[in-house]
């Protein structure tokens, strides 16, 4: 089984918002050596229920398997599979860049053309907030990299389905 | 409103759910319990060790088609239910096993006999709880409940904390249940068994495989409706042994690694694989790619998981096997197969040419053979015992040579292998049916990892019949050696073992003793008609084998023959 090429999924997995319920999905993950490159997880419109966005990386049958198992937990409400459907992603990541008086100029710029933000200034960093998809924070991350960064923060992604038209 | 304790709420719970006997162990987390429990109308069955109360439990759940239910302490309590709750999950068994824990101020504190139960146990019960508010308890348990015996079936842990057991609350029983993230698939989808039943017309060579889940939504009579109406011959895996009559000409016996030589063959050349109930495990489908690769394969299964998972397969049909086996019945009576047997007949024949070519055998020579003790004991008993099994070659004869006709007789560790299961799953099973024969076939090594409960049979006078297989070694372990690590006997020979007959007669138990072939029948005769729980130790050939055999990971058709 399972003979097809890789492919990275985005799951959206709604859970009840109880005690032990990420353990019980990381704790899924890792007993049957399902790969997880982010999870991310936080309460819905609902408080009795969180989100979960997981990333992960399988083949076809694999990732079948990774849904089905999640679907078994029987704290999980619902399992989507943005793969191939019509969905927005973002990613928010904090970058702490060294900032020295000759590049100040240069990181300002960059922050401004990527349209994103210096939430904390210091005398040797600016802290920057981004947001966008992957493509987006890592082409970021490969500009400043000259800089210096000192530090990174990303939540991993995050998405949710476009409206239907 | 009366207000009671959280054990008075935990017991009217239990009482609630048709508990009438728990297996348990008591300790200080659950001596509140246990205070409460004398008073009411549950019987209480006092194990040696807590791992004997899962597996009691799980006789008791497999025997009798209930939920099997288990009361241990905290700490080393729960940790020693551990293997127990694992045998019962990888076979599928409703199991409730409620733990004592310490009070809810305690717990992160590294209490006295505090553990983490519920982290420990996430990955091998169905669900489990902890429960921290007296409110929830009555509710709690009867979602256990639910959750063990619908759907595929499973163990689940309650934890429960010292305080809460003696706190107050009104009793306010547990309301139905409705559960948003958890409803099983229960009815099939009729468009994919409509497909079935065109497959299984056009097919010229189908073969019908059932498995545990047969005997779990108690489908053996559909089962046998099914394949006889088709006239389809049937396999089963370890676990499913039993659903179809042994004595049928349409039965192949067991498959995999130690099926039968027919059973093996028919896989590689069926064109149509009904699988019923079951997962394909390794030890069944062997190398996965090689395994019914002419076939069409339908996969009947309550859990979707189970489907694809390691074998392709043409139809998946999510659904209770019963149900689904029912409705193909009943799709099938409006067909017109009374042409089926002609179209049958190469096939069968076929299968009739593997079945003389190589049948099951050994040779009875001066030395008493394992096969000779269980063909005799199931000449003696007319098949009619409900047999547990230890894990290992005593399993592998018992399954070979033992013809179970009927669904939850042959109670067995299927997935987890979990030597130590046969001795408490018997206490459990007789417990559960009181007026049968109950027989442990065993192995001198199993026996041993929970041979305390012989004090447990002896203290409720359950006349469970112990037939050990005694060989010496560990003897499937000492087979892989002969055959894949050059004789090279590392650790398995068990020549330091107790005296059996010494030792039954040292709990109170009768003891008896064959060391030749012709003292087989007598002890088993005489054995078998002994009122309380009794030993037989049969001093079997030290290095015999179970045939056939498929090496792990090499397709099931090769087979290493007598």
């Amino acid at each position: 089984m399972g003979q097809t090429k890789e492919e990275r999924h985005i799951l959206s997995v709604l859970v009840e918002n109880q005690p032990g319920v990420l353990s019980r999905v990381a704790g899924l993950f890792s007993g049957r050596g399902f790969n997880i490159e982010s999870l991310c997880v936080a309460e819905s419109t609902d408080p009795l229920v969180s989100r979960m966005t997981i990333v992960t990386i399988g083949d076809l049958g694999m990732v079948e398997q990774i849904k089905k198992q999640l679907n078994k937990l029987v704290n999980v409400i619902k399992v989507v599979d943005f793969t191939g459907t019509d969905f927005v992603q973002r990613e928010l990541a904090l970058i702490k860049v060294r900032a020295r008086p000759e590049n100040r100029a240069e990181v300002l710029r960059m922050v401004d053309i990527f349209r994103c933000q210096v939430v904390d200034v210091g005398a040797e960093s600016y802290t920057v907030e981004m947001t966008g998809d992957e493509g987006k924070i890592s082409a970021f991350l490969n500009l400043l990299k000259p800089m210096g960064i000192k530090e990174i923060a990303r939540t991993g992604a995050l998405a949710l389905a476009r409206e239907k038209k | 409103m009366k207000k009671l304790t959280g054990a008075e709420i935990l017991l009217r719970s239990l009482r609630e759910e048709g508990v009438d006997t728990l297996f348990g162990y008591p300790g200080g987390a659950v001596i509140d319990i246990y205070d409460r429990l004398v008073r009411v109308d549950i019987k209480h069955v006092l194990v040696r060790h807590e791992q004997g109360a899962v597996h009691a439990a799980d006789g008791y759940a497999r025997t009798s088609g209930r939920v099997g239910v288990c009361l241990v302490t905290s700490g080393p309590g729960a940790t020693n239910t551990v293997t127990g709750i694992a045998t019962a999950y990888m076979d599928s068994i409703p199991v409730v096993v409620l733990t004592g824990q310490v009070s809810s101020g305690l717990i992160g504190n590294d209490a006295f006999q505090e553990v983490d139960i519920v982290g420990i146990t996430r990955p091998c019960t169905k669900h489990n709880y902890l429960v921290t508010d007296i409110e929830d308890l009555s509710r709690v348990v009867k979602e256990a409940f639910y959750l063990a015996r619908s759907g595929r079936p499973g163990p689940v842990l309650i934890d429960l904390p010292k305080d809460v057991m003696t706190m107050t609350a009104p009793y306010r029983p547990g309301k139905r249940i409705k559960l948003r993230s958890y409803q099983p698939t229960h009815r099939p989808n009729l468009r994919q068994l409509d497909k079935v039943v065109r497959l299984v017309k056009e097919a010229k060579s189908p073969l019908i495989l059932a498995g545990g889940g047969v005997v779990l939504s108690k489908a053996a009579g559909e089962l046998t409706r099914f394949a006889k109406k088709i006239e389809a011959p049937v396999t089963a895996t370890l676990m499913g042994l039993g659903v179809f009559p042994a004595q049928d000409p349409l039965w192949l016996g067991m498959l995999g690694m130690h099926g039968t030589y027919r059973a093996n063959m028919a896989t590689s050349r069926c064109d149509l694989l009904i699988a019923v109930g079951v997962r394909f495990d390794d030890r069944v489908a062997g190398k996965a790619d090689t395994f019914a690769s002419q076939a069409n394969i339908v996969h009947i299964d309550i859990d979707p998981s189970s489907i694809r998972k390691n074998v392709p397969v043409s139809i998946p049909v999510v659904g209770d096997c019963r149900l689904a086996l029912k409705i193909l019945n009943d799709l099938l009576e409006k067909e017109k197969l009374n042409g089926i047997r002609e179209v049958r007949v190469p096939w069968l024949g076929q299968i009739e040419e593997w079945k003389s070519a190589k049948p099951l055998a050994y040779e009875q020579d001066r030395v008493i053979k394992p096969q000779y003790v269980i063909e005799s004991l199931y000449k003696l008993t007319r098949g009619e015992a409900v047999v547990t099994t230890e894990v290992g070659q005593n399993q592998m004869w018992a399954a070979q040579y033992y013809h179970f006709d009927k669904p939850n007789s042959f109670i067995t560790s299927g997935g987890l292998g979990c030597m130590g299961f046969g001795l408490p799953a018997a206490i459990g099973a007789q417990v559960a049916r009181p007026d049968e024969m109950v027989v442990d076939i065993a192995g001198d090594g199993s026996i041993q990892m929970n041979i305390q409960e012989m004090a447990t049979a002896v203290q409720y006078r359950l006349p469970i019949k112990i037939v050990l297989l005694n060989n010496r070694y560990l003897g499937m372990v000492r087979q892989w050696q002969e055959l894949f690590y050059d004789r090279c006997y590392a650790c398995t020979g068990m020549d330091h073992a107790p005296d059996f007959v010494k030792l039954a007669e040292a709990y109170g138990a009768a003891g008896l003793r064959a060391t030749r072939p012709e003292e087989v029948e007598p002890v088993l005769k005489e054995g078998l008609s002994l009122d309380k729980p009794t030993l037989m130790d049969f001093l079997v050939e030290k290095e015999e084998m179970v045939y056939p055999m498929v090496p792990a990971g090499a397709p099931i058709t090769e087979m290493l023959l007598v």
